[in-house]
């Protein structure tokens, strides 16, 4: 299965969230847009957080380092996390070339409180990345 | 922002090519063109261009240049001979760093000879309003800002030297390390020295602002077979970082003196007077508050200037002053001061954001290339 890009939400700050139904419940797995990876470029570092852990929408569940910056994560949905792409951290080199599949960061299942509403489409993500230049 | 930022001559050169750029010391500058890993290996293994025109340059000229010199900076200058280059510092009253600086001593084809300091891009406006009224007390010395006029690109690396002999009329390799010469290979007189900031071999060179681009195009095409590359700050940083070298608004600050932040061999304190020589005396012997150290944070994640840095107890004893991952090591490296009664420790700890990370110190510098 490949991932369509097109089809993802995406928070202001890069993140892309897939929406799936599994088992009668809502699973929003997150990662980070192709276009913020080439702009960081050089990883070298990244953080995760415990399974189980509680987020909410906007709150900051991990970073990713660059040889110059470090960039937190933010979720964009709130929901518990349910699996985390424990190899990433090991792989980084691989993330920038496989940001929708293989760049999966954590799964997150949805609580029932969460919106999307404040999340963009691929069209409008595409749009704010284009006036970021 | 309501100040412009200035560019340097190949401003255009950096963005036809690729160039990322951001605001950096009043001027907007490359960070890096395709990244700085593999900017940073080029250097090491080949050789790298910066365009490092934001730097100031600074010419004194007149009688008294060389006494006028010696008062404000931290090394002896006086005894400085046609053609060569010191590292010094320029210390206010209390011994806290101004600035750090390389002073060159150079004779025109002409046979005038002047003084040349190159002073730190965030620091030029500064150091021109510190020197100013100090050069009331030297009527016959004259400063004149040469910034604008000229650009300076360095060319770095184990390939650097060989390339510019094919490329210059003159042998660049006769020039030792940390000699200067002027030249009038090009168009205009530049000035040609064997110094750097990143632990290779290599040259500065100083060219009129109008030559730079053609000067820049042909530094690159002599080391295009051997894999010659723009560089940008981004690299730059990093290969400084393992050479050891401070940087100022980091490991150096007003507050900061020579001798603590470990420029004890820049510093000529016999038989001298010179701005904050006294405070600096009495520094050397009550012995600095702190060292600069190099720490190896265990794992992957890179400590961060800003850092704690804590004993083996858990006690705050210091702080990263500039940290991140080695490209040419493959493992994060940072320096830092802490106390001089922890200069000798085997363990420390960083606080990298909320977890402790066990820290060995490491010699400085990481990285030390090959001798030839």
């Amino acid at each position: 299965m490949s991932r369509d890009e097109s089809k993802l939400l995406y928070a202001e700050s890069h993140e892309w969230v897939d929406l799936a139904e599994e088992d009668g419940k809502t699973v929003g797995t997150i990662g980070l847009s192709g276009f913020a990876l080439e702009q960081l470029n050089d990883l070298v570092y990244m953080e995760l957080p415990d399974l189980g852990r509680e987020l909410t929408a906007g709150e900051e569940f991990g970073e990713v380092e660059s040889v110059k910056a470090v960039s937190p994560l933010y979720s964009p949905v709130s929901g518990k996390v349910i699996a985390v792409h424990e190899d990433l951290p090991e792989s980084l080199e691989k993330l920038n070339d496989d940001p929708y599949e293989f760049g999966w960061i954590v799964k997150v299942e949805i609580s029932e409180a969460n919106t999307v509403d404040s999340l963009l489409d691929h069209a409008a993500y595409q749009k704010q990345c284009a006036e970021a230049g | 922002m309501t100040t412009e930022l200035a560019k340097t001559p190949l401003d255009a050169w950096h963005r036809a090519n690729g160039g990322k750029m951001v605001p950096f010391a009043g001027y907007e500058m490359p960070v890096q063109y395709e990244s700085i890993v593999s900017e940073h290996q080029a250097c090491r293994r080949a050789a790298a261009l910066f365009d490092v025109s934001h730097m100031g340059r600074l010419r004194f000229d007149g009688d008294g240049s060389e006494q006028f010199l010696d008062h404000i900076l931290t090394r002896k200058v006086a005894d400085l001979p046609v053609g060569g280059v010191r590292y010094g510092l320029i210390c206010k009253e209390d011994g806290g760093i101004l600035d750090d600086v390389l002073v060159s001593h150079v004779e025109t084809p002409s046979q005038r000879r002047f003084h040349l300091m190159v002073v730190n891009a965030s620091n030029r406006d500064k150091i021109l309003k510190w020197l100013t009224p100090i050069l009331d007390e030297f009527p016959t010395v004259t400063m004149s800002d040469r910034t604008e006029l000229t650009a300076m690109i360095a060319v770095q690396g184990p390939a650097a030297m060989e390339a510019c002999k094919r490329l210059f009329s003159f042998d660049p390799t006769r020039l030792k390390y940390y000699r200067a010469v002027i030249t009038d290979q090009f168009a205009k007189p530049a000035i040609v020295s064997r110094t750097g900031y990143t632990g290779e071999d290599g040259l500065e060179l100083i060219v009129r602002a109008e030559e730079a681009n053609r000067i820049w195009e042909n530094l690159l095409l002599a080391g295009r077979n051997d894999g010659f590359v723009a560089a940008g700050l981004g690299a730059r940083d990093t290969l400084r970082l393992e050479a050891g070298m401070p940087l100022y608004g980091h490991e150096l600050n007003e507050s900061i003196d020579p001798l603590s932040a470990g420029l004890k061999f820049a510093c000529t304190l016999k038989d001298r007077s010179f701005l904050g020589s006294e405070a600096l005396v009495k520094i050397a012997e009550t012995g600095p508050s702190t060292v600069r150290i190099g720490l190896r944070p265990e794992g992957k994640r890179p400590a961060r200037e800003g850092c704690p840095v804590l004993d083996r107890e858990g006690q705050r004893i210091g702080v990263v002053t500039s940290g991140g991952p080695s490209p040419t090591l493959g493992y994060p490296i940072a320096m830092a001061y802490v106390d001089r009664s922890h200069a000798a420790d085997s363990e420390f700890k960083i606080d990298i954001r909320g977890k402790l990370v066990d820290a060995k110190p490491t010699k400085l510098p990481f990285y030390k290339r090959a001798q030839a």
